[in-house]
């Protein structure tokens, strides 16, 4: 049995050269599963703290474990590989935001959220993006698509699950439950009309 | 603030009264107003703007003011003949439609039905207004989430990758598998090939001959037809040898250099 230490630096091997993102099975396996999970997740906890006071860090996303650079330095990364990052439009973001909250969700019910029409190349962006899929059709005339948002997409925003996104802001709790005083010019102009009556 | 009073050539009718200038809330120049309009992701930013802009709760909108600003928008766009998404019409639809029903006496109903009834026509807009604000600012929430390639990179520490170990192989391993192959081929495979090819040639040679009885003495060019390709010209190549050295046919030339082939006598 190899001691910790050694563990500690073969899976610090491992999940520095990966190209993808490596699950905890995927390093269980690296030592033909003589480990356990328990010491799986402190040593990665371990690595992790090592790895605090540098420029990069390990993150636990959806499929696994992976290492990236701190979001903080990716404006000179930017300037070493002369990249400008592109950024998602507003109508982009929240036809996201919808599918990320609302799935599984038809097109339509994007659009009358929205109260647009939805543009093709907007779904066709995610799509390409690996961020949302198609999980099942809806029994509606025309069975539209039910769209989802994907591992990819929890694994790109570096979460574990679509708890973990912020929660839905709080707007109108009060009015669901108290529809009755919200209607303050409603009700003069109906004491109005029964007066006029 | 700097206001526009814009002049308009028909004027537009609100109220029942007769506008010939873009109201005063309207400080917007016009040449921005195409500008000031894709700002907004449809019809409900809008409103949520007019609404956001005289911090008013959603559910104390007066629709009325609403609905008037909003129409002014609208109706200022059509004069500059900026052109509308359908979307921006239908909610002036909706608008003026809750409008006028906030303006009519309530329907006489029976008690049962009041709840149906009693609803607030500003209920269903509010309801939408609230649902798309909530997806709005969680849109902006989500934006603020680090995204991979945006605002990280995920590490990939290059490894070069050595080739795995190729298998050694003696000589001696080499010679006894060509030899294996040399007598596998002898055995069978090439007992096939030729009795195919036999075979072929055989035939070409019967309808050379067939040919020959037919046409009597021809041209030797005449005997191939080219358009059967590469392998057909082979095959009836070998059959007219084979025919002339089995003596079926007969073979010769004239003082012009052209082949003829003729039947044996």
């Amino acid at each position: 049995m190899s001691t910790l230490n050694h563990i500690k630096k073969v899976i610090e091997a491992c999940l520095l050269t990966a190209s993808d993102v490596i699950s905890a099975n995927q390093l269980l396996e690296v030592f033909d599963n003589q480990i356990g999970n328990d010491t799986l997740e402190l040593i990665i906890e371990e690595i992790s703290q090592n790895y605090a006071d540098t420029g990069i860090e390990l993150v636990k996303v959806a499929s696994g474990y992976r290492f990236r650079s701190k979001p903080e330095y990716q404006p000179y990364l930017n300037k070493l590989y002369n990249t400008k990052p592109a950024r998602y439009s507003r109508a982009t973001m929240e036809t996201l935001a919808i599918i990320a909250y609302r799935q599984p969700v038809t097109r339509g019910e994007i659009e009358n959220l929205r109260g647009v029409a939805i543009n093709s190349n907007i779904i066709q962006l995610l799509f390409d993006r690996n961020w949302i899929e198609v999980v099942g059709h809806k029994q509606l005339p025309g069975k539209p698509e039910l769209l989802a948002t994907t591992r990819q997409f929890l694994d790109d925003m570096g979460i574990e699950s679509l708890e973990e996104l912020p929660p839905l802001p709080n707007i109108d709790e009060a009015f669901i439950h108290k529809e009755h005083d919200l209607i303050a010019e409603y009700d003069s102009q109906k004491e109005l009309n029964n007066e006029q009556q | 603030m700097n206001t526009v009073n814009l002049q308009m050539n028909n004027p537009i009718i609100i109220n029942q009264q007769e506008l010939f200038e873009l109201p005063q809330d309207l400080y917007i120049p016009p040449e921005a107003l195409q500008v000031f309009l894709e700002m907004f992701e449809g019809p409900l930013d809008l409103l949520l703007y007019l609404i956001r802009k005289q911090n008013l709760d959603i559910r104390e909108i007066s629709i009325t003011k609403i609905t008037d600003q909003y129409i002014s928008y609208i109706n200022a766009m059509q004069v500059l003949n900026i052109e509308l998404a359908s979307e921006y019409l239908l909610m002036a639809a909706m608008l003026l439609e809750i409008k006028s029903r906030i303006l009519l006496p309530p329907p006489v109903r029976d008690d049962k039905n009041e709840d149906d009834a009693n609803e607030d026509p500003r209920q269903e807009l509010i309801r939408r207004l609230i649902k798309y604000e909530q997806i709005k600012l969680a849109s902006e929430n989500l934006n603020k989430i680090p995204q991979a390639d945006r605002d990280y990179r995920w590490l990939e520490i290059m490894v070069e990758e050595t080739p795995p170990e190729l298998p050694q192989v003696s000589i001696d391993q080499l010679q006894k598998a060509w030899h294996t192959l040399l007598i596998r081929s002898l055995s069978t495979n090439n007992q096939h090939h030729m009795k195919k090819q036999e075979l072929s040639v055989r035939e070409h040679m019967s309808q050379i001959l067939r040919q020959l009885q037919q046409n009597g003495k021809s041209n030797f060019f005449t005997l191939f037809k080219i358009e059967l390709g590469t392998a057909h010209v082979v095959v009836n190549f070998i059959a007219i040898l084979e025919l002339g050295k089995e003596g079926m046919v007969i073979i010769m030339q004239d003082n012009a250099q052209n082949i003829f082939v003729d039947l044996a006598a």
